[in-house]
């Protein structure tokens, strides 16, 4: 979006300054280091936090660590138990990393607007957009990563010819074999595409209104944040919840032979 | 605000990511939940197990109890008969004991009846030779009238 527009001063300047990522390089080869840099902490804590939970697992009177990662593992177990029937040791640590990594950066929207900005400020850095999900490249790389997997295991549990056979003769059958690759490929191709969009355009928005909000007077604001944070709190849940289930589900289909 | 190379180092991240959990995150900690829920189950069944061993023991208790009542019944009415039986045997005994003495003493008495008479006899007839001896003084000889003498003791006898 129109980063050259940064000089731009009032209410429209802030909105544009909060929504530029921090970046480096040019066309292609940009970067965004928030995007990324972010991504990678909240990755890497809750990587920690679980492997302290592995570390301690017993099969005895679990403690209070554990006791929180099995209610997360108990909980993506099950929605993987309910729409994936095969045996697969890929799908349900997936689910799980999808679900806490989306959670963590949907997360990071509940943090007031200013304060990282603020402190990178001090720090000399110019913009900074903690939210990774209101990046488009965030979440369209989780969702070619799940689209990859479904092509991958589409063609490893159906054969190369069983695929392509789906793709040409379903669902009207031979004698409409362009319009049936069609259908399918515009089928496949929508799966990233909406799972990548659905979380990026729900995040994207949260994040802009609470940009809104902070531009109002001090004493509308708390009245407006508060219940759009409460409101909020079960986007993110959601927003996460759907894009586990919604990979689980993709996933299982590549895994079921016609 | 447009796909960059952003999106290539995301990937690489995700792919770490998932990769670390499926290698060193679920397995462990999916393996510690099975292994509760059989624990759990195994506890609960044996809890199961150990109450029914409680009831058949309970049954057996009640079947050795009554057993042991029974014999004990048994037991002190055979004891009691057998009380009966002695004290009538000890009853025969002594009937008996006290016959044999009476009939000891019958014998002895009339041994010394007949002692007595046989003492008596000697005398009576030490005393009616001596009579006779002063009666009829020197005359009469011992030697020859012997006959007559112990005749006349027979008579007595």
């Amino acid at each position: 979006m129109a980063t050259e527009v940064h000089a731009a001063e009032g209410a429209t300047g802030y909105i544009i300054h909060h929504l530029t990522p921090l970046h480096v390089g040019e066309g292609f080869w940009t970067l965004h280091l928030d995007t990324l840099f972010f991504s990678a902490v909240l990755g890497g804590l809750f990587l920690w936090f679980f492997k302290t939970a592995a570390d301690k697992a017993t099969a005895g009177v679990p403690g209070l660590v554990q006791n929180f990662a099995e209610m997360l593992i108990e909980f993506v177990d099950n929605q993987v138990k309910d729409s994936f029937h095969g045996n697969s040791k890929l799908i349900a640590p997936l689910a799980l990393t999808i679900f806490c990594w989306v959670f963590m950066w949907n997360f990071m929207d509940l943090f007031p607007v200013d304060i990282f900005p603020l402190v990178g400020s001090m720090m000399g850095i110019e913009y900074l957009r903690v939210v990774p999900s209101t990046d488009l490249n965030a979440t369209f790389a989780m969702s070619i990563s799940v689209f990859c997997l479904i092509i991958f295991y589409s063609i490893k549990i159906k054969g190369p010819w069983g695929f392509a056979k789906e793709l040409m003769f379903q669902p009207f059958g031979p004698w409409l074999l362009p319009f049936n690759l069609l259908l399918k490929l515009v089928e496949e191709i929508a799966k990233p595409i909406s799972l990548a969009l659905r979380l990026f355009g729900n995040l994207y928005a949260g994040e802009l209104i609470f940009i809104l909000i902070a531009l109002l007077p001090w004493y509308l604001q708390p009245v407006l944040s508060f219940p759009w944070a409460i409101f909020h709190i079960l986007i993110i849940t959601l927003q996460a919840f759907i894009f586990m289930v919604l990979t689980i589900v993709y996933l299982s289909m590549a895994h079921e032979d016609h | 605000m447009s796909i960059n190379a952003t999106l290539i180092g995301q990937m690489i991240t995700f792919a770490l990511l998932v990769w670390f959990t499926m290698k060193y995150i679920w397995p462990p900690l999916f393996d510690s939940l099975e292994e509760r829920k059989k624990k759990i189950a195994d506890g609960l069944a044996a809890a199961e197990r150990g109450q029914e061993e409680i009831l058949l023991a309970e049954k057996k208790a009640k079947g050795v109890l009554k057993e042991a009542k029974e014999q004990s019944s048994e037991i002190v009415t055979m004891a009691q008969k057998r009380a009966n039986e002695i004290v009538e045997e000890s009853k025969d005994t002594a009937k008996k004991e006290g016959e044999r003495l009476i009939i000891a003493a019958k014998a002895q008495i009339d041994q010394e009846i007949q002692q007595a008479k046989e003492g008596l006899r000697q005398e009576v007839a030490d005393l009616a030779l001596s009579a006779a001896e002063q009666i009829l003084g020197a005359e009469i000889d011992k030697a020859k009238h012997q006959d007559i003498v112990s005749k006349v003791s027979n008579q007595l006898g």
